[in-house]
């Protein structure tokens, strides 16, 4: 490869043809401040508008500064990213930045995560030279029921418009008006609720300020245990332990459900189970649908819909009722996890406590924004109550515990609650992309061919790909599958359906990148792809070392069934864990 | 102001301006400067129904739409003026032009008249840089103005 | 004989189409159609003395002419022969009649490149403009040249683009050239944006075809078949001028396959611009043409490698453009001959504000400002003194007295701290207040930054608002030191070169008058009157009569005094809002 030698700030750099200076400065150890830049290489996207100018560097010669992140190295280059010339500009720029946003950092839900708030601290700024009562750009607050859009915020970095776009073709957002008064918005400047959106929170995950937040219900979930009337039950989905310990310090990677499960417990939650047991049950249910659906077609059934789509992922349920309204009976009418827990545990759960419905609390921990919103669908409530009262994020947990005054990192490791928190590694992949449709697979396999399945790790399955297809041999019956992460990729799976280019049996959809651990509820992950990496090792190995990894294995299940449900696909089965869908035309 | 009730003819109309251009992302300023032709401006049920005949998010029909000031989101009045606010005409004081009309036609600029009858709009130089400062109604050009004239050049469109 | 009848859009405004329908109702009348012909031309350039009609082949020159004036011209001219004398110029300095435009001060210093055929032809009968050469150097380019050796002449030539920084055009081919791609495009640049410049405009009103030939020639120069004039949809006149001569030269096939017999294929089409400034910059004009937002993007990649629809791409605007087939026609030895040493040809502006004689003018690059504004110009208007003269528009600046000898070209402007531009040239007089122009300059810019980048987006709205804040004369020093270092950190830092020189009229004024900032800051002065909040209003008691108008209208009874008595205005009190000024019947007021 053709390589480059230049000097930044005095210090020698080799670099590949093709590298900029931000790049280049970086393996220098030159820390060069961006804002708007933002690269998701496992996601072939990179955002470099250019429009910040916060990284603007002096190459002496040239008669304006530069963006280094949008500059390429050249031969023999000098640059100097610290020169008094670049020092000033870019303190400028960003006081610049500041006087157009509101000044409220220390009750800012963005506060201590703000990229603007550390340029700002980085740069030592003190004082805004502009005039007394310099004209802010203003715009009217969103609320959404899952996400926030306070766009005085807002720096343009334009990071939200290009996930909300290009990632995940929602279009929900776009940058509208010019000049001074230009921001990112939906059409005519109107809320959330009435676009697009699936409310993924992909837009939240790379805001660099505190222009677009998730709902924060904390505080209902501090009354409700407050409150001695109520037994309120907990339940945390697959992806939180492997992301929960970003916000105490522990590096990506690290699954922390011992310690998780301990401080629910000192929190004050009557009960502490697991998702990953409603995770088992899902695929007891959309695993049976999947092989109804296959046995029937393989039976000459024309009038079966193949391939069936996976339905756990909320923003993916969104994004079909609005952009595949004509193809409303393809996904599996299983509701997701989530929704699953509810229903068992205001039912089943409850009746076995002794709790009347109306005194339960259920509280999920998600990794996800979109769960806000779909717990509080219609079709997911009895007499107006929700099977699933608060849907709170990673990152709302991890304030939680510190509003609990809970040290965690010195926290024992406790186990879930039974029944309900008993679970198997199949329920736990779910927090990954692949990993629905390896679970499923793991037991559609035994019950298809009646043969122990000896190998559980399909790795087939699983990576960081944006489509990835395999075909599984069921003992000689091939099963074709499609996986996509991201809605992008989503819609290029749908529509070559919709032309016929594929023959899947089943796809797994999940929005985010790299599924639920890219969650926009997650510890921000900014874009960046090594944190998602670590975060799909850590679930896998923790799957590897789980004592029962098949769903039909999970000894409570097998219960539920016995005692409550029958078998899948029962009429309860029905009643209480599957769903149906509505068309809502594009906007 | 009535709201813009779109109906079956003028959907019509808009699927017709969109196949024009084959339904061509790429041709969406065109799409836009016809309609805007056709409807007098660009309501929300028409930005809707482009989007959807050419495939595009709404919200990016809406980002081009208020990024042009060409296009406009309210009706103009039944006179549009236009005042040219080039430079040849701001030292030929354009201002002073700008002041009479708003005191006449008691609006400011961006406006339309209760009665609909005129709105009042800047407008980047129009090239008639001799006739400073000079004001457009509708199509006719009107040059050389003070301030006194406003009232007997309005009173032509009563 | 020919009655040439401007169809500009400025004589249109003063009803010369009218006048087109009355001398032919006049010719007929007298039955004289066979003699002479009525032709609706482009723009003559003379817009202060609009609407013109000339009568070839005396090259009789009538000025300010009214439809009422028809018949007169009619009977007596081309009828009798006698010329009609109250409709001629007339010579400001003795008062005597001038028939003939070539002898009038406004021309004497022209030279017509750009303009050749400007005010001399149809532009909407191709015929007219092959008459005088027009695709005669397409012809020679595309059968006998290659694509190298026409480049090669156009370097030669020195030919810089017209359109605002002056790149080098034959250089600018050549790199686009290099480029191999399946589709390649040539774009005319026909967004004119800033305020005060209407020569490009002009240029398509008055002879569109120049721009046809001259966009085919770099069509087989950088290997592009496809042509797209992005233009403002504020022109309805030169749309409509430019769709007829496309249409006409699609019929004689100069446009379509194998041009001239040769390989050559070339076509075009017209996309419209919607009212955004920042499309005259070449990436912003390319997203437009996709349909999208106007915005700029970081260059590189250049249009040269990457453009409309990703593909190469050429953008040179309308006036570059019409220079190319005189370069081939005369050759470039011929062209080089023109103007300083790296500033070739000619150049047109737009000459207006406090000038007398206000217009479209070329002139060879090297003139002085003085010879614009004092000989072709004719001089300020109503004797006024001169103050400032500002070229380049909203990217420009503001010259003075002092710059008023220094020969003009691409890089003596920008020494001098302004530029060329697209060639809006505003004069200015002592009733001119400069922060005042720099402030119209930066309300421009704010209304038209695209939004993009931080410091135009919000560093101009900044400058803008501690202008405003010294001329409500609440500005200090310091805000004078902020302004300044906004000023260089837009320029240094902004995206595109709108808001890389959007701080221009600011930097040139406080570099030049910098005395009338320190006025309005220190002194609360506005030596020119113009900032209202700084007015100083005083009654002179040798002129009141006590008629207590003033003191009844005053809005904050700042001003006292006895019925019959004079009055007196406390400025304390007063808030400078110059009603009383207004209705005083004695000028018995003063404003300092």
């Amino acid at each position: 490869m053709e390589t480059i030698k230049l000097t930044i700030d005095n210090r020698q750099v080799e670099v590949p043809k093709g590298t900029t200076i931000l790049q280049a400065a970086h393996q220098a150890g030159i820390n060069i401040p961006s804002l708007c830049y933002m690269n998701l290489p496992h996601l072939a996207q990179e955002h470099k508008p250019g429009s910040c100018r916060v990284c603007v560097v002096e190459i002496p010669g040239r008669k304006n500064l530069v963006p280094a992140c949008a500059t390429e190295c050249a031969d023999g280059m000098t640059v100097l990213s610290h020169s008094l010339r670049a020092i000033n500009a870019r303190r400028t720029v960003v006081e610049l930045l500041l006087s157009d946003h509101p000044k409220d950092c220390l009750i800012c839900p963005s506060s201590g995560n703000c990229e603007l708030q550390k340029l700002s601290i980085t740069m030592g700024i003190r004082e805004i030279n502009s005039v007394e009562n310099a004209a802010m750009s203003t715009y009217r607050k969103d609320a959404s029921p899952a996400l926030n859009r306070n766009m005085d915020k807002c720096v343009m970095c334009r990071s939200c418009e290009t996930v909300c776009n290009e990632i995940q073709t929602v279009g929900a957002l776009s940058a509208v008006n010019r000049g001074f008064m230009s921001v990112v918005a939906p059409a005519f400047e109107q809320e959330l609720t009435d676009s697009p959106c699936t409310f993924c929170g992909q837009c939240v995950a790379v805001c660099p300020t505190g222009a677009l937040t998730a709902v924060d219900n904390t505080f209902h979930v501090i009354r409700a245990l407050a409150d001695p009337n109520k037994f309120v039950v907990v339940q945390t989905a697959p992806a939180v332990r492997a992301a929960l310990g970003e916000e105490f310090g522990y590096p990506p990677g690290t699954s922390v459900t011992g310690k998780m499960t301990a401080a629910l417990r000192s929190l004050g939650f009557d009960k502490v189970f697991d998702t990953d047991f409603a995770a088992d049950l899902t695929i007891m249910e959309e695993g049976t649908e999947l092989l109804d659906r296959i046995t029937r077609y393989l039976d000459g059934d024309k009038s079966v819909r193949l391939p069936i789509l996976t339905s756990c992922c909320p923003a993916w349920v969104n994004f079909f009722e609005t952009n595949y309204p004509d193809m409303l009976d393809v996904p599996s009418t299983a509701r997701s996890p989530q929704q699953m827990f509810g229903a068992i545990a205001k039912t089943y759960m409850a009746e076995k406590l002794g709790v009347k419905r109306e005194d339960m609390v259920v509280v999920s921990v998600m990794p996800c924004l979109a769960k806000k919103y779909e717990c509080q669908r219609d079709e997911f409530k009895v007499d107006g109550n929700p099977d699933v009262d608060y849907a709170i994020t990673t990152r709302e947990l991890a304030h939680l515990i510190k509003i609990g005054n809970i040290d965690f990192k010195t926290l024992k490791e406790e186990d879930f609650d039974r029944p309900m928190g008993e679970s198997t590694g199949a329920g736990l992949i779910f927090g990954v992309t692949g990993g629905v449709i390896e679970a499923a697979t793991r037991t559609a396999y035994e019950l298809f061919t009646g043969k122990k399945l000896e190998k559980v790790d399909f790795h087939e399955l699983r990576g960081m790909e944006g489509i990835r297809t395999a075909s599984v041999n069921f003992d000689g019956t091939y099963i074709h599958i499609g996986i996509a992460h991201t809605l992008g990729n989503a819609r290029k799976l749908l529509d070559g359906i919709r032309k016929g280019m594929y023959n899947f049996h089943a796809i797994e959809i999940m929005a985010c990148p790299g599924g639920c651990i890219g969650g926009g509820g997650q510890p921000l992950h900014r874009g960046n792809s090594i944190v998602l990496k670590a975060r799909m090792d850590s679930i896998y190995k923790e799957d590897f070392n789980k004592p029962i990894r098949k769903s039909h294995e999970n000894p409570e299940i097998i219960k539920l069934y016995e005692d409550f449900l029958g078998k899948p696909l029962s009429e309860k089965s029905h009643k209480l864990l599957h769903t149906h869908y509505f068309s809502h035309p594009k906007k | 102001m009535t709201k813009f009730e779109i109906n079956d003819c003028h959907k019509k109309t808009i699927k017709e301006i969109c196949e024009s251009f084959g339904n061509k992302r790429s041709e969406l300023i065109n799409i836009l400067h016809r309609s805007q032709e056709h409807f007098g401006y660009l309501p929300e049920p028409v930005q809707l129904e482009i989007a959807l005949n050419i495939n595009m998010p709404l919200a990016k029909i809406y980002g081009v739409v208020s990024f042009y000031s060409f296009f406009t989101m309210t009706p103009k009045g039944k006179y549009p003026i236009s005042i040219c606010m080039g430079t040849a005409c701001y030292v030929r004081g354009a201002e002073k032009i700008v002041e009479a009309l708003e005191k006449e036609l008691k609006i400011k600029v961006g406006e339309v008249t209760q009665d609909g009858k005129y709105s009042l709009d800047c407008l980047r130089c129009i090239g008639a840089c001799g006739l400073a400062p000079v004001i457009m109604i509708g199509d006719e050009v009107h040059g050389r103005l003070e301030p006194a004239m406003i009232k007997d050049i309005l009173k032509k469109y009563e | 004989m020919q009655l040439l009848v401007c169809g500009g859009t400025g004589c249109r405004a003063s009803a010369s189409a009218t006048i087109v329908e009355k001398l032919n109702e006049s010719l007929k009348a007298h039955q004289l159609t066979e003699e002479a012909q009525v032709v609706t031309t482009g723009c003559f350039g003379f817009c202060e003395k609009g609407p013109i009609v000339k009568v070839i082949p005396d090259n009789t020159f009538y000025t300010q002419v009214k439809p009422e004036d028809a018949e007169e011209i009619v009977a007596e001219h081309i009828l009798k022969g006698r010329k009609v004398s109250r409709l001629l110029y007339e010579n400001p300095e003795n008062q005597e009649h001038i028939a003939d435009s070539r002898h009038m001060g406004f021309y004497q210093k022209q030279m017509r490149i750009a303009l050749r055929n400007c005010g001399v032809i149809d532009p909407e009968n191709i015929d007219e403009y092959i008459g005088r050469d027009g695709y005669s150097a397409l012809a020679q380019v595309v059968t006998d040249l290659t694509p190298e050796q026409a480049i090669a002449m156009v370097k030669q030539s020195g030919l810089r683009g017209r359109g605002g920084a002056g790149f080098p055009t034959g250089l600018k081919w050549e790199i686009t050239s290099k480029f191999s791609s399946d589709q390649k495009y040539v774009v005319c640049n026909a967004d004119e944006g800033d305020p005060g410049a209407f020569m490009d405009r002009s240029i398509l009103e008055g002879d569109p075809n120049s721009i046809i030939e001259a966009m085919a020639i770099c069509g087989y120069c950088i290997g592009a078949t496809k042509g797209l004039v992005y233009i403002r949809a504020e022109y309805p006149l030169a749309i409509k001028r430019l769709e007829i001569a496309i249409a006409q030269a699609r019929e004689y096939g100069l446009l379509g396959d194998n041009i001239f017999g040769s390989k050559f294929s070339f076509d075009m089409e017209l996309r419209y611009g919607a009212g955004a400034f920042v499309c005259g910059e070449e990436t912003a004009l390319i997203a437009s043409m996709e349909g999208k937002r106007g915005e700029p993007r970081v260059k590189p990649p250049f249009p040269a490698e990457s453009g409309y629809m990703q593909k190469p791409t050429n953008v040179n605007n309308v006036e570059t453009f019409a220079n190319v087939p005189v370069i081939f026609l005369k050759g470039p030895e011929w062209y080089s001959s023109i103007g300083t040493e790296k500033s070739k040809g000619t150049k047109v502006f737009a000459l207006a504000g406090k000038i007398n004689n206000v217009g479209l003018i070329e002139v060879p690059m090297g003139i002085t400002l003085r010879e614009i504004i004092y000989e072709i110009g004719g001089g300020i208007k109503n004797g006024k003194k001169f103050k400032a003269v500002q070229t380049g528009g909203p990217s420009g600046g503001c010259l003075t007295e002092a710059h008023l000898d220094t020969p003009i070209d691409f890089d003596s402007l920008v020494a001098a701290g302004s530029m060329m531009g697209s060639g809006g040239m505003i004069v200015m007089d002592e009733d001119d207040c400069m922060v005042s122009i720099a402030k119209f300059y930066l309300e421009f810019i704010v209304e038209e930054s695209c939004g993009k980048c931080t410091p135009c987006r919000i560093g101009n709205k900044r400058m803008l608002e501690i202008l405003e804040k010294i001329t409500q004369g609440k500005g200090n020093m310091e805000d004078l030191d902020h302004l300044r270092n906004l000023a260089y950190v837009i320029k240094d830092t902004s995206l595109c070169g709108l808001g890389q020189s959007s701080p221009n009229p600011v930097l040139s004024t406080l570099e030049n008058f910098y005395d009338e900032y320190v006025a309005h800051v220190k002194d609360k002065r506005c030596f020119a009157k113009k900032c209202k909040a700084l007015a100083r209003y005083t009654i002179d008691p040798d002129v009141c009569t006590g008629c207590t108008i003033c003191a009844r209208n005053c809005p904050v009874e700042a001003i006292t005094g006895e019925k019959r008595e004079p009055h007196f205005i406390h400025q304390e009190i007063c808030i400078h809002c110059g009603v009383c000024y207004q209705k005083c019947k004695f000028n018995a007021i003063n404003v300092e």
